[in-house]
Parts: C-alpha cells; sequence; structure tokens
C-alpha cells in the first residue's frame, strides 16, 4: 500500500551521456548535505585521534607560526607592525592566511584522498572539496576565539569595522575554493600538482602581508601595485583593518580581489564539471 | 500503468575507454608538457584505441524485479552498474531510473581505520546516502546484524577482518532505497556470515518489493535471489530471460565448454611441457556437456601427445570445490585396469560417478604422471563443471556453503512429550 501510494512521486534520475548537466545542482548537494558534515567531522576527529593535546593543536600551531613570526620579523629584523603587539600583528595574518591555505589545501587534496569513495559511490562530487572548507572552517573559527582572546589579553580593542570580518573571510574562501576546485580536479590525472602547492603556498606565505605590513614596504609607493597584484594582499589587509581599525587597502583594490576570486570560483567550477565525469575512470 | 512500473529503462548504452599504447600516455606533468610541445595539436600522436566496456546496450527492468547480471571478468558488468549507479558516466545512449538508488559495489567504502564502530557506522551510513536520522533508527538492527556491541567504540583498525567486514556489511543491509545495486560483495567474510547475508537480500528480495540488481559469479546466488538473469558478453546483453536457463547457456559458453584446449593453457605448472591436448566432458550417451545433475556419471575425453613411450603412467583428475578445496580424485592407476603405456597421439577415456554434489560449480583438476610419480603435465583449474539444481533431498531449500559439498538425505522425527508431532522423513516416492 505504502509503496504504491509512494510510488507516484519517486525521483526520476536522468542520465543523458549528450547533456552536461547544471554547473551547481543545488537540490541534489542539499539531499546530500548530512553526507557533508560527517565528512567534515571524520576530517576533523581524524586529524587529532592518537595525540595527546588533541584538538589544542588547532590553535597551537598558527599561534607556534606567529611566536616565529613574531621573533624573526619583530625581534630580529626589528619590522614595525602598525602600532600593534608583534604576536597579535602576525597572529592576525596567520588567521586570515591559514583560512586560505587550509582550504586550498584540504580541497586540492579531497578528490585523490577519496579515491575509493569516488570510484565506488555515487555523491554529488562537489561534496568532497565542499566538505574540505567545512573542516578548514572549523579551524579557522577556533584561531579567531584565540585572536580574540589574544586582543583582549594585550587590551587591543576592534572598532566598527569588526562587522565586516566574516566578509573578508568569505571572500577568501570563495578564492581558495576556486583555486582547491581546479587542483583538485588536475591532481585526479596529474599528481604533479599535489607537489606544486605546498611550494606555492610558501611563496604566497611570503609575497602576502602575513608577517609584515603593507604600510611598511621598502619598495617605493610607485610599486606597490606590483604587491596588489597578489588578490590576497589587500584581503589580508581588510582582515587586520575590522580586527584593529589601521591599515584600511585601497577600495578600488579590494572590489579587485572580489572579482579576482569571484572569477576564480567560477573558473575552478567550470574545471570541475568538465572533468567530474571522468574521476572515477582516470582516479 | 506499465510505464510507471519501469524501475530502469537503458536505451543505446555504450561506454568507451581510451586506452594509449607505447606506454606514450602522458601519466604525470611534465610528460604532458612535453608532449603538448611536441605537438602542439592533435592527441599527442599516440596510438589511441577505443575500448567498448558496453556497446548500445537496451534493456528494461520492472519495479520488483530482481535481477542477477552474470558474465565473465570483463563482460562489462561491473561498468553497467556503475554507469547505472552515477559513478561513471556513458559515452552515448540515455537511462532513465525511477526510485531512489543505493548502490553496494564495495563492502565498507568510506570505513576510516581510525575511527571506531560507532562513528564509523554514522560515516558509512551517510556515504550510503542515509540521513543521520534514519541511521540513528536503525542503528541498533545494524550492531545487532554485525555483532559487534562490545567493540563499538573500538577504533576499526584493531577489528578482526571479519568483524570489520560485517560490520560493513550491516550498514550496507539497512539501507532502504527503492532500487538496491550490488556488486560481488556476498565473496566476503566466512561461510555462515555469507549465507546470513544471502538471507538477508533474500528477505529484502521477496517481502520489501524492491528492484535489485544484482552481480555475482555465485550461481547459486543467482539462483536463489533472482527471478531474472542477463548475460553479458563482451559489453552486450547476449541472453536475458529465466535465471536457470541464461545460466546454462553461460556455462556452455566455449571457455568452461565441455571440450577445452589444452595445448596453452594458462593455468599449466610453467615448468612442465604440454603433453596433455584437450579434454572433452560427456555425459554417458556421449553429449558433450559441462552441466551434470548429483550423481551423474561423467565420462572424460583426454588426448596427449607425447614424444616418448611411458610406462606405467597414471592420469588422475581431481574436483575442487568454489573454495579450492579437493573433494575427491579419480585415476587411472586407481581403476581396476591400470594403463600400460601410452606413446605418440593417444586417447584416454575415463567415466566416473559423481558423487551427490550440492548444486554449484566445481573447478576441474589434471595431471599425468610416469612411473616415478613425477609429473609430466600438470593443469590446475582445467575446466569448470556445474551441478544442476536438483530435487534430490526433495525440498528446494536454498544451498549454502553451511551445507558443505555433499547432499545427504535424512529423516526425522519430533516428540513433545513423548507424542510424535512431525516425522515427514524422506516422503518422495520417487
Amino acid at each position: 500500500m505504502l509503496d504504491i501510494a509512494s510510488a507516484s512521486e519517486l525521483p526520476h534520475v536522468r542520465i543523458r551521456a549528450s547533456e552536461p548537466g547544471p554547473l551547481i545542482d543545488l537540490p541534489e548537494l542539499l539531499r546530500f548535505r548530512d553526507l557533508l558534515w560527517t565528512l567534515a567531522e571524520r576530517d576533523l576527529r581524524v586529524r587529532y585521534k592518537q595525540t595527546a593535546l588533541g584538538v589544542i593543536w588547532v590553535v597551537l600551531q598558527p599561534l607556534m607560526a606567529a611566536l616565529i613570526f613574531a621573533f624573526v620579523f619583530g625581534v630580529i629584523a626589528g619590522l614595525p607592525s602598525d602600532g600593534e603587539p608583534y604576536l597579535v600583528f602576525a597572529f592576525a595574518g596567520i588567521t586570515a592566511w591559514n583560512t586560505f591555505a587550509n582550504v586550498l589545501n584540504r580541497a586540492s587534496g579531497s578528490l585523490v584522498a577519496n579515491g575509493g569513495m569516488l570510484s565506488k559511490i555515487y555523491f554529488p562530487r562537489l561534496i568532497l572539496p565542499l566538505s574540505a572548507v567545512v573542516s578548514a572552517l572549523v579551524d579557522s573559527s577556533f584561531s579567531v576565539v584565540l585572536m580574540f582572546v589574544m586582543m583582549a589579553i594585550y587590551r587591543v580593542w576592534p572598532g566598527w569595522g569588526i562587522v565586516f570580518l566574516p566578509v573578508w573571510l568569505l571572500i577568501l574562501v570563495v578564492l581558495a575554493l576556486g583555486l582547491g576546485l581546479m587542483t583538485s580536479s588536475w591532481m585526479v590525472r596529474y599528481r604533479d600538482v599535489a607537489h606544486v602547492i605546498p611550494v606555492l603556498l610558501q611563496l604566497g606565505l611570503f609575497i602576502s602581508p602575513v608577517a609584515w605590513s603593507m604600510t611598511n614596504t621598502k619598495l617605493s609607493a610607485r610599486f606597490l601595485w606590483v604587491l596588489r597584484l597578489n588578490p590576497l594582499t589587500s584581503l589580508l589587509e581588510a582582515f587586520r583593518w575590522s580586527l584593529f581599525g589601521r591599515g584600511a587597502p585601497p577600495l578600488a583594490a579590494l572590489a579587485y580581489s572580489l572579482v579576482v576570486a569571484l572569477a576564480v570560483f567560477w573558473m575552478g567550477m567550470m574545471v570541475f564539471k568538465q572533468q567530474e565525469r571522468s574521476f572515477a575512470d582516470v582516479i | 500503468m506499465s510505464s510507471k512500473d519501469l524501475a530502469v529503462s537503458v536505451r543505446g548504452l555504450s561506454k568507451s575507454y581510451v586506452i594509449a599504447h607505447n606506454m606514450n600516455r602522458p601519466t604525470d606533468l611534465r610528460e604532458a608538457i612535453v608532449d603538448r610541445f611536441r605537438h602542439p595539436l592533435g592527441n599527442g600522436g599516440q596510438d589511441h584505441e577505443m575500448f567498448w566496456a558496453i556497446k548500445n546496450m537496451d534493456f528494461d527492468i520492472r519495479s520488483g524485479e530482481v535481477v542477477g547480471i552474470i558474465g565473465r571478468n570483463g563482460a562489462g558488468k561491473s561498468t553497467l552498474l556503475k554507469i547505472l549507479s552515477r559513478i561513471t558516466w556513458p559515452t552515448t545512449g540515455e537511462i532513465d531510473i525511477h526510485g531512489r538508488v543505493s548502490s553496494l559495489l564495495e563492502v565498507g567504502t568510506g570505513f576510516h581505520p581510525e575511527l571506531t564502530g560507532r562513528e564509523n557506522v554514522f560515516l558509512n551510513g551517510s556515504i550510503l546516502g542515509m540521513t543521520r536520522r534514519e541511521i540513528k533508527q536503525k542503528f541498533d538492527e545494524i550492531v545487532d546484524f554485525a555483532g559487534v556491541e562490545k567493540f563499538l567504540d573500538t577504533p576499526v583498525k584493531r577489528y578482526s577482518s571479519g568483524m570489520y567486514v560485517r560490520l560493513a556489511f550491516a550498514v550496507a543491509a539497512n539501507l532502504d532505497p527503492e532500487i538496491l545495486i550490488v556488486d560481488e560483495v556476498l565473496a566476503v567474510g566466512d561461510a555462515q556470515f555469507q549465507q546470513k547475508c544471502l538471507g538477508k537480500m533474500q528477505d529484502v528480495a521477496r517481502h520489501s518489493g524492491r528492484t535489485i540488481l544484482f552481480v555475482s559469479h555465485n550461481m547459486n546466488a543467482i539462483l536463489q535471489l533472482c527471478e531474472r538473469a542477463i548475460l553479458l558478453h563482451q559489453g552486450q546483453v547476449v541472453m536475458d530471460g529465466l535465471p536457470d536457463e541464461v545460466m546454462k547457456s553461460y556455462v556452455a559458453e566455449p571457455k568452461t565448454g565441455s571440450t577445452v584446449d589444452l595445448r596453452n593453457h594458462p593455468n599449466r605448472d610453467p615448468s612442465l611441457a604440454p603433453a596433455l591436448q584437450s579434454i572433452t566432458l560427456c555425459d554417458t550417451a556421449d553429449n558433450p556437456t559441462a552441466v551434470f545433475a548429483p550423481g551423474e556419471t561423467v565420462q572424460l575425453k583426454v588426448s596427449l601427445k607425447l614424444n616418448r613411450r611411458i610406462i606405467n603412467p597414471s592420469f588422475a583428475c581431481a574436483l575442487h570445490n568454489w573454495r579450492g578445496e579437493r573433494l575427491f580424485a579419480v585415476a587411472t592407476y586407481l581403476s581396476r585396469a591400470p594403463v600400460e603405456y601410452l606413446e605418440g597421439e593417444c586417447l584416454l577415456v575415463g567415466r566416473f560417478d559423481l558423487p551427490n554434489l550440492v548444486p554449484g560449480k566445481y573447478m576441474l583438476e589434471i595431471s599425468f604422471t610416469d612411473s616415478f610419480d613425477r609429473f609430466i603435465d600438470r593443469i590446475t583449474n582445467v575446466a569448470a563443471l556445474t551441478i544442476a539444481l536438483s530435487d534430490y533431498l526433495g525440498v528446494t531449500h536454498p544451498f549454502s556453503p553451511d551445507l558443505g559439498s555433499v547432499m545427504v538425505r535424512s529423516e526425522w522425527e519430533a516428540f513433545n512429550q513423548g507424542t510424535l508431532v512431525s516425522g515427514s522423513g524422506n516422503s518422495k516416492s520417487d
């Protein structure tokens, strides 16, 4: 009885070799949202299994990186930090940078790491890079909380710009996810990509104002635009401006970053969509 | 009505893979870039060959049908299941599927060794398409089926492989789709658990009205579960009908057919030169066949080519079950009239009575030795011999690996408080 009643509303799956299908199949993604959370959760659980400190590593890692930067750039090189304590200044940069780098890193490896699932189970392939985003964002939120704790300790108070903080993070994530979609699709075919990404990320870490400030470069003002070609530059500045109320990037530069982020995301979607059907065949 | 009853409709389905020859396909970025520079246009000048895993396939499956898909390795079974499950995409063709699909192509996909049994149930469940709420509802049932209550909070990396498989299958067995697609997954676990799984599948197939597509090499499983079988050969549907009929034609296909050419047999002991030329299985009426009834007499014709005379040779033939266990062996030296000598091109004809074997597929091994028991030639898994379904036991109860390899008739009487309440025995009147 029940079967007959529900038979009329059975879902209909159409597979057509010739039809490309929608760029993003939102209803299908929503149907699989539980998988998205579960995979993100798995990622988080597994990362800190059999570690003594467990989840503390989420904040310990960026904290140690910030300490190193504060020591090398702040103490040894004696760079100025826009008037903030160097540790807080560097930690803010690292928090924003890590959001970008973690999303890119995890998304790009997400397809290859789950090759077994790709070749044995159906689910919207986009779930894998998306779950990488979720797990990276969980890490970032811990980092942001610690950021506020540090600001409270150092008595640094944010201004009204703090309300824009999620916006900058969102643009960073969109940019990173776009790159992640591209690189993850390429990595299915060419594992070389896995070796290139860490190198590029390391380069990015130093050419972006993570541990140094745009207001204190030795470059003449005429060449600052070269640094601003990097879409991360103004986003990192904006992130710190939201926290400390100083060093706002030019609006045009921010607009540029936004446009680049959206363009990269769209390109990433296109590449992913184009390659998606052959993932299971070549992985 | 009829279109509503359709669960799966496949039209003009093909799937090709490109195979590049001479190992020229670029597998890393450097090669790809170098290739691109050498041949800026076109495909890089490689020899590409299209391999059609599936060629122009059409079929329909009605809602509620339980269909077995059989065929040799490479016939396209797994590719077909992967396309129907939307894991890979067809090259041409159209498919319409009405209903939610769950596919089980492997047991335990997505299990993570570091996570506990409990965590993996939720992980695997949602990978297979269940919502968290569904998993919560079925959690106790899953754990119960798997029998791993005590180890729920232990990481599965510390599980025995048996426990691991049981838990994985238990999750999958509690899926609740309208259409279930299952690849050869019953081949895991011990015999007892396999039977439990088969039983579960049978339950699902008979009582839920679910549509099931099922690939198996286990012919008993196909016969027990399916009401229809589709035989694939080189990517095409070559037969579609009742399981026992399709299976007969499957078994009668040349390779496992009644005559096997032994000159270049892959399973020959590599250190031995081919002396055995061919082997033919026949029934007592001299009709070549590889399908026998339990207890039937098998006639063997073996042709040999020897480059010298062999005094007091012995030819032996052994039968193995699907687990590779030897059930019995027959040999010329064990007969009343041993062979004195053989030379040149010669023929051996032997007859032996089969025991009452449980229906299924069995493998033959043959060997030829000299008077010092040294192997002159020996080939394992040389040919398949199928025991057809039979009513030898008087019941058509499913045959499970638990029954062993031989059917034995038995009689029983039951007493409650000293009163005989049933005594069927074997009431068959043949």
